[in-house]
Formats: C-alpha cells, sequence, structure tokens
C-alpha cells in the first residue's frame, strides 16, 4: 500500500493490453514504492516486456491507468510524456544500441540532448558509465563488434546515463555468463542502495532476482498470479508457481 | 460511354454467373480485391498521418544540425559520382543518337542545343531523381526498416529524442538540399561529355559549343527544371522513411520496406514529373 512517507513511483490501476484477439495484461494492477526493486518473473509471451513498454508510453494500454512519480501517462502528449521519459531509463530485451555510433556515443547520445553539460564532460559521464559495466576498454567499438552480453552492458550504461529515478530493465542478466550476470545483479543493487533508484526488473534468472529484488511478481496470462518475497514464493501452492520454481531448480 | 457500360454488365454477368458456379473461389477473389482496395486506402491514409507528424516536428526546435550535415554529406556527396557517371553517359548517349537524325534533317548545328536543352531540361533532373531513389531510397528504407525491427527507434523514444525530427525530417530536408546540387552536378557531366562525344567527330570549341546550345535558353529553361528536383527530393525522402518506419516482421520485413522504397519513390517520382513539367509549362509559358 502507498504510504505518505513512501510514495509509490510507478502505479498501474485495471491495465488492459491485448493485440488482435490475444490478451496480453488484463486487470493489471502494480504498485512500486520509491526506491524498491521489483522482479517480474513468468513465462515468455506472457506480458511482460509489453507492460515495460506500457510504463514508458512506447505503448498505449486498452484500458486502465499508469502513472510515473504521480502523473498520469496515458493522455500525456509527446512533450509532457517527454520529461517523463527522461526521468526513466530503459533497458531493451537486445540491447537496442545504435549501430551507426560508437559504443561511447551511444551513452553520450542522452546526454548530448537533454543536458548542458560540455562536449568534455559528456565525455567523462559516459567513459564513468562506461566503467561502471566494465565497458570502457571498449568505448571506440561499434555495437557490432561486441558480444551480445557486452551490448546489454552499454544497454544498461545508456539507460543510466541521464540519472534516472527509475529504471526499467528487461531481462537484463539473459544470454550472459554466470559472472557477468552476477556482475550485472551487484550492479541493480548498488544503484537501489546508492541511489535509491526505482527498479522493474523483467527476468528470467530466479537466482538473481532473489539477489536484487525487494518483491517478486509472477505473471501468466495478463494477471500477477503470485507478488512477494522470495521465501513467500517458495512457499505458494499455486499449480504454476510451484512447477516455474521447480523447472527453475529452485523448487 | 455504351462500350464502358456493356463491359461492366459483361464483367457483372460473369461475377453473377461464377458466383453460382464457384462460390468458393470467387469469394478468395472477391475478398482479394477488397483487401488490396483497403490496402492502398490504408497507405495513403497512414501516409498523410506520417506527414502529419513530420511537419509538426521538423519544423520546431531543438535543430538536429549535426545529423542534418552527416545525411547531407550521406545522400549528396557520396550520391554525386554515381550521378555524375549517369548524367555523363546521358550526353554521350544523346549526343550518338541525334547527330544521325539531326544530320538527316540538315539540322546538325542544332546539336548542342538538342543536347543542352534536353539535358537541362528533363534528362538531367529525371536521371539524378531515378539515380538517387534507387541508391538513397534503398539506403534509408533499409537502415531505417533495420532500426525498427532492433527495436532502435524505440529506445530513441524511450530516450526522449523524437525519431520523426532525428532520423525523419533530418533525412527529407537533406533529400530536398542535396537533389537541385545533384542534378547541376548531373547537368554538367551530361553537357561536357555531350561535347567530348561531339568533338571527336566533328571538333568544336567547348566555349563554341555550350554559346551554341545555349543560345536562346532563358532562366525559365533552366531554374524551374533544376528546383523541381526538390520536390522529388521530398518525395524520395518522405516514401524512403516512411516504408522504414512502418517495417514488420524481422529481416524478410526490412527487405519488403527497402524494394518498396525504391519502387514506390521511383513511381512516384515519374507521376510527379509529368504534374510538374505541365505545371512549368504553365507558369513559364
Amino acid at each position: 500500500m502507498q504510504q505518505d512517507n513512501n510514495p509509490s513511483d510507478i502505479v498501474t490501476e485495471n491495465l488492459a493490453k491485448s493485440f488482435g484477439t490475444q490478451k496480453v495484461l488484463s486487470g493489471f494492477n502494480l504498485k512500486v514504492a520509491r526506491g524498491e526493486t521489483v522482479a517480474v518473473l513468468g513465462r515468455s509471451g506472457t506480458g511482460k516486456s509489453v507492460l515495460l513498454k506500457l510504463l514508458i508510453g512506447l505503448q498505449r494500454p486498452d484500458a486502465g491507468c499508469i502513472q510515473i512519480q504521480g502523473q498520469e501517462i496515458t493522455t500525456l502528449d509527446a512533450k509532457p510524456l517527454n520529461e517523463i521519459r527522461k526521468k526513466v531509463g530503459f533497458l531493451f530485451q537486445q540491447g537496442a544500441l545504435y549501430d551507426s555510433l560508437t559504443v561511447e556515443e551511444n551513452v553520450e547520445f542522452p546526454l548530448r540532448r537533454h543536458t548542458t553539460l560540455s562536449a568534455e564532460e559528456q565525455k567523462n559521464r559516459a567513459r564513468e558509465l562506461l566503467r561502471s559495466v566494465g565497458m570502457d576498454r571498449d568505448a571506440e567499438k561499434m555495437p557490432s563488434q561486441i558480444s551480445g552480453g557486452m551490448q546489454k552492458r552499454v544497454g544498461i550504461a545508456r539507460a543510466l546515463a541521464l540519472d534516472p529515478a527509475i529504471v526499467l530493465l528487461d531481462e537484463p542478466t539473459a544470454g550472459l555468463d554466470p559472472i557477468t550476470a552476477a556482475e550485472i545483479g551487484e550492479l541493480i543493487s548498488h544503484l537501489q542502495q546508492k541511489h535509491k533508484t526505482t527498479s522493474l526488473v523483467v527476468t528470467h534468472d530466479l537466482l538473481g532476482a532473489k539477489r536484487f529484488s525487494n518483491r517478486l511478481l509472477m505473471l501468466d496470462q495478463g494477471k500477477v498470479l503470485f507478488e512477494g518475497g522470495f521465501a513467500d514464493l517458495q512457499h505458494s501452492k499455486d499449480p504454476f508457481v510451484i512447477r516455474y520454481l521447480k523447472d527453475a531448480g529452485e523448487g | 460511354m455504351p462500350i464502358y457500360a456493356s463491359l461492366a454488365l459483361v464483367i457483372a454477368s460473369v461475377f453473377a454467373a461464377g458466383r453460382e458456379i464457384y462460390p468458393q473461389q470467387l469469394g478468395v477473389v472477391e475478398s482479394t480485391i477488397r483487401s488490396g482496395v483497403t490496402g492502398v486506402f490504408a497507405w495513403f491514409g497512414e501516409l498523410a498521418l506520417f506527414c502529419w507528424r513530420l511537419a509538426r516536428v521538423a519544423f520546431a526546435p531543438p535543430w538536429e544540425g549535426a545529423e542534418l550535415i552527416r545525411q547531407m554529406d550521406s545522400i549528396g556527396s557520396k550520391s554525386l559520382p554515381l550521378v555524375a557517371l549517369a548524367g555523363a553517359a546521358t550526353g554521350i548517349v544523346l549526343s550518338l543518337q541525334t547527330r544521325d537524325t539531326l544530320t538527316q534533317f540538315g539540322a546538325r548545328s542544332m546539336l548542342p542545343a538538342v543536347i543542352v536543352f534536353s539535358i537541362v531540361k528533363e534528362s538531367g533532373p529525371v536521371i539524378t531523381g531515378l539515380i538517387v531513389s534507387g541508391r538513397v531510397g534503398a539506403g534509408i528504407g533499409a537502415e531505417i526498416g533495420s532500426m525498427k525491427v532492433t527495436e532502435q527507434i524505440d529506445a530513441m523514444e524511450a530516450s526522449a529524442v523524437d525519431p520523426y525530427k532525428y532520423l525523419v525530417a533530418t533525412r527529407v530536408l537533406a533529400c530536398i538540399a542535396m537533389l537541385p546540387l545533384l542534378t547541376l552536378a548531373a547537368d554538367f557531366c551530361g553537357i561536357f561529355m555531350g561535347w567530348v562525344s561531339n568533338t571527336l567527330v566533328q571538333p568544336i570549341s567547348l566555349r563554341l559549343f555550350f554559346e551554341t546550345g545555349t543560345k536562346g535558353m532563358e532562366f525559365s529553361d533552366f531554374l524551374p527544371p533544376t528546383f523541381k528536383t526538390t520536390v522529388y527530393g521530398l518525395i524520395i525522402g518522405i516514401i524512403a522513411c516512411f516504408q522504414g518506419m512502418r517495417t514488420e516482421g524481422g529481416t524478410e520485413g526490412v527487405g519488403k520496406s527497402t524494394t518498396s522504397a525504391v519502387v514506390l519513390s521511383s513511381l512516384f517520382l515519374i507521376l510527379a514529373d509529368v504534374v510538374l513539367v505541365r505545371l512549368i509549362q504553365v507558369f513559364y509559358p
């Protein structure tokens, strides 16, 4: 529940989204408190990525409300929506780096447009962000010259460029080796502890989610099946949750 | 008119009879025609919305000057060799083919004028437009299309940067600005190589060739045909970006966008040429 001393950064009410006859989300309610990290779990194709895109206005819901830091975004025009977007960092599932720009220019891209930093300061900031994800040595490379996992790390650096209050991460650890995945998990925890960033992380990495999230959310067929801590998840009687945990080796 | 009425009656009768004999097959034909017609109207509707959205952002700050210059280089400078070559080839062909015809009519002295007028008024602009539509239309369609399917356009929007301003407006403006300049290059190369081709058979100084060729030519013969290519640039830029932005379905979709960007921009360019030539005749008789 929302408390006055800890307001919710992300609130959705009765959110619904369909593509043709396929219902992706239906009656979806979510509250993420400021500074909280929530992991969203579920099978592929259950609307997790769509949820993130709805939260940043890349797609419009069929019904329901979305509030980001108390502001309703479903009815906003492009300009005020862009002001909200500046407060939100977004990591795409495949990184979505601009392939005509170098790694460093990718991170500088939002800085160049939304800050008054000098070219030198932008460069330093980009290098600092790349260092935090272990990619500073590859700053001059093009995205096509680095691996998928590296692209994802650069994507995280780009998502953090504007010091966002909220970060939305779509499978940040998928396709990474266990060591890098753990490092990314630590980075997410670090963000939460140091900057009090609110994070919503879509993931299949149950172990990672256990480490970096305060709360877990399990989606199935467009609805929230489970909401709570990791210990509660393990004691859930829901057959889908039991099967999910068993198949993930945590049952 | 009675012919058309009879034809319509015959087609309606064939459909009516076909409906009785082959109801399923005719249903497929009907639905294909219906979806085809709907698709054309939907395409024009989407294009109008696209242009409206583009017009709203193109002339409002912040300006994407660096990207505009980058695109002008990519569309202009890098198309120059191809356009110059095509212009030169046109000049040579015109010289080779019209020489004999003009000689037959005893009008060989008119050769420089025929080459200069036909290149400046029509061949230069159209050849430039078609070459740019092939090279740049394909490039823009493929680039924006692949950015769309790899979520780079979404990433741009998520970074609070309008892709219509950053990607589309810069490319369309660069096409509009570069087409007349490329046309001038094609005209120059065409006339020059027309002279080279001519002078190999019948030596004539370049100055005399040019003076004879441009004798009687007014600014109204030169400026409107050159500046009509801004419309070609607008068509190439808009169609290529539009096809790129509506790409769906992975790499196969990118391929389709690229092809349709070239085919549609070339087609609309030729259709626009018909209208523009008529308009120029009306306003500069």
